[in-house]
């Protein structure tokens, strides 16, 4: 059983992966809720277009929108620059890049089941809810997003999964640094370029399998209860 | 407590049209289906943006376009009954009845939780989940919710019209007395004749998305060109009348009015209920001398006053009962060979009478 034992490296990389993946997901969250809400429920100019933009990353080739991003958030490009000058906000080569690049992967799956799910609650009851004196904001917390709940939590968990496994937009973004950059998947990529590096990459790939599986697990035991609530 | 509404509106190829201002406890909007009641409650309720006109309801305008004022739904303070209650299926019947008080707090509200639940008898649901509930119990969650949030005013879009007549029913005691007992004007939507002669005070009769007429339950009702469809036969004349009597070795009720006394199988209320009798047009027949050997138990006395041909074959007869209207619609033959003009001295025989009761609360005996 030894050779199932990680290195401290490995367990790096484990740990960094499972904090740019959470980052990814709940900082992208009410953004991607927004959204999501805006496209289900209101109607305005350039809908399509926001739209398209929104799915983007899921036709391009991730090594596109990973060099899409080090153009606009390095530390020379207009957003980079920007945030860093007044925000002290630095994505390049550091984790908080990675996070971004995964969140900006996961977005068109997460808005997608986001949207659908609020779709899905019926407008009478919203209706219902301002003839009881609930303005706007409050019928989206009160009505709206208990009833959309299920889709909203299985948005987020198809973006954790998104990003645990993004590699594509991330290496091509942050590169590949031990410790600061190298998530899951670059470091079996890493382990699968050197002489030797079998056992390594089979260990990291237990791991990857394991924790695909409890989030979906997880995803389908939480939407359950989350509907049945509902139903009840 | 006065609601004015004049707007105008269109939806596509439907327009609505309509101007009227009502001081009653319960107007009902009435009308076929496809007339525009919902879509004028709804004006009112704020959940459609009228193109042109005012609402005013207790000296508050909520839509006024010429001097751009439009009050969203959310600061109205109308309680809206649904035809399909919208009870919230993620939360109890507690949280559901508590949903609109949260926000109409602020010290504004005297709608008392335990009276409301008292009122409409669902204190035993509150732990029940809306899809537990029969469609009866949702309806009462439903009116208990809305008057929880304080309204200054009630809408009512065909509540009943989902319900079979058992749990019809049910719920008409508590619409009455809501009416009664709430001090919350009422506006009612709803298609029969029967549910408005019962509920309402005021009519404004709707029809293709025009006011066809407005005016106090009675006179609307009297007017028997009003009713179109299935409910052309259901027009006559409305009677407030007084329980005085029961006959309980014939199961039989005693009722008293201006124009005379009724019988009728017996209706179960205290002495001295005030109940609302319609007699449908189509029920009364008339006779120039006092039947004899006749079972028609109930017999008025009164004159002519006019006669209206109403169609190829049909006049409809006003008789005055003592200063109470009563409408006859017979054939145009029988008018004929009675030789029935005003003035003359009639006797309505009535076949059968609709008892709609009007809350039980006696009124003070006139003997007492």
């Amino acid at each position: 059983m030894d050779w199932l034992t990680l290195s401290p490296e490995e367990w790096i990389a484990v740990r960094l992966s499972l904090k740019v993946a959470l980052w990814a997901t709940f900082a992208s969250m009410p953004v991607g809720l927004a959204i999501a809400w805006l496209l289900a429920r209101r109607e305005f100019w350039g809908k399509s277009l926001l739209n398209g933009i929104i799915h983007l990353p899921l036709v391009l080739p991730p090594v596109v929108t990973g060099y899409l991003l080090l153009l606009s958030f390095g530390r020379k490009g207009p957003a980079g620059a920007f945030l860093e000058q007044h925000f002290g906000i630095v994505f390049s080569f550091r984790w908080t890049g990675a996070a971004l690049a995964c969140a900006v992967m996961g977005f068109p799956l997460m808005v997608r089941a986001m949207r659908l799910s609020i779709e899905a609650v019926d407008r009478r009851l919203e209706a219902a809810a301002s003839t009881l004196g609930a303005a706007p904001v409050l019928v989206f917390l009160t009505v709206t997003l208990p009833l959309a709940l299920p889709g909203v939590i299985a948005g987020m968990i198809l973006t954790f999964a998104r990003a645990m496994g993004e590699f594509g937009a991330t290496i091509t973004f942050v590169s590949n640094i031990p410790g600061e950059t190298q998530t899951l998947p670059s470091a079996i990529y890493t382990f699968t370029q050197v002489p030797g590096g079998d056992a390594g990459a089979m260990r990291l790939t237990l791991v990857a399998l394991v924790i695909s599986l409890v989030a979906l697990l997880v995803s389908e035991a939480v939407a359950r209860r989350a509907s049945r609530a509902v139903a009840a | 407590m006065t609601l004015t509404v004049d707007i105008r509106h269109r939806l596509g190829d439907f327009s609505i049209q309509a101007a009227f201002e009502s001081a009653g406890r319960l107007t009902a909007l009435f009308g076929p289906s496809g007339s525009g009641k919902t879509t004028l409650i709804n004006i009112i309720g704020g959940l459609i943006r009228p193109r042109e006109g005012r609402v005013v309801a207790n000296g508050r305008t909520l839509v006024d376009t010429a001097n751009r004022i439009y009050v969203p739904a959310y600061r109205r303070r109308v309680g809206y009954v649904f035809q399909d209650a919208r009870l919230f299926p993620h939360l109890s019947v507690r949280s559901n009845l508590n949903y609109g008080r949260r926000f109409a707090g602020r010290g504004v509200g005297t709608a008392d939780f335990n009276a409301v639940v008292a009122l409409l008898d669902i204190g035993h649901l509150l732990l029940r989940a809306p899809a537990s509930l029969s469609g009866g119990e949702k309806q009462r969650v439903a009116i208990g919710r809305a008057l929880l949030s304080n309204p200054h005013l009630m809408l009512m879009d065909e509540p009943l019209a989902s319900l079979d007549d058992a749990r019809k029913a049910e719920i008409l005691p508590y619409i009455e007395r809501l009416r009664d007992e709430a001090r919350v004007p009422i506006v009612y939507v709803s298609h029969s004749v029967a549910e408005v002669t019962r509920l309402a005070t005021d009519i404004a009769v709707l029809d293709r998305g025009r006011l066809a007429a407005f005016g106090p339950t009675a006179d609307i009702l009297a007017r028997l060109d009003l009713l179109s469809g299935g409910e052309a036969g259901e027009g006559g004349t409305v009677l407030e009348m007084q329980l005085r009597e029961q006959d309980r070795a014939f199961a039989m009720s005693v009722l008293r009015s201006a124009a005379g006394e009724i019988r009728t199988p017996q209706v179960d209320l205290p002495l001295g209920s005030r109940l609302r009798v319609r007699l449908r047009a189509r029920d009364v027949m008339i006779a120039t001398e006092r039947p004899q050997g006749i079972s028609a138990l109930n017999i008025l006395s009164g004159t002519v006053d006019t006669l209206a041909r109403v169609s190829e074959n049909a006049v409809d007869v006003r008789l005055d009962c003592n200063g109470q209207p009563v409408i006859a619609r017979i054939t145009r033959l029988s008018a004929e060979r009675l030789r029935l003009a005003a003035g003359q001295q009639v006797f309505a025989v009535v076949k059968t009478v609709s008892v709609e009761t009007a809350g039980a609360a006696p009124l003070p005996r006139e003997d007492a």
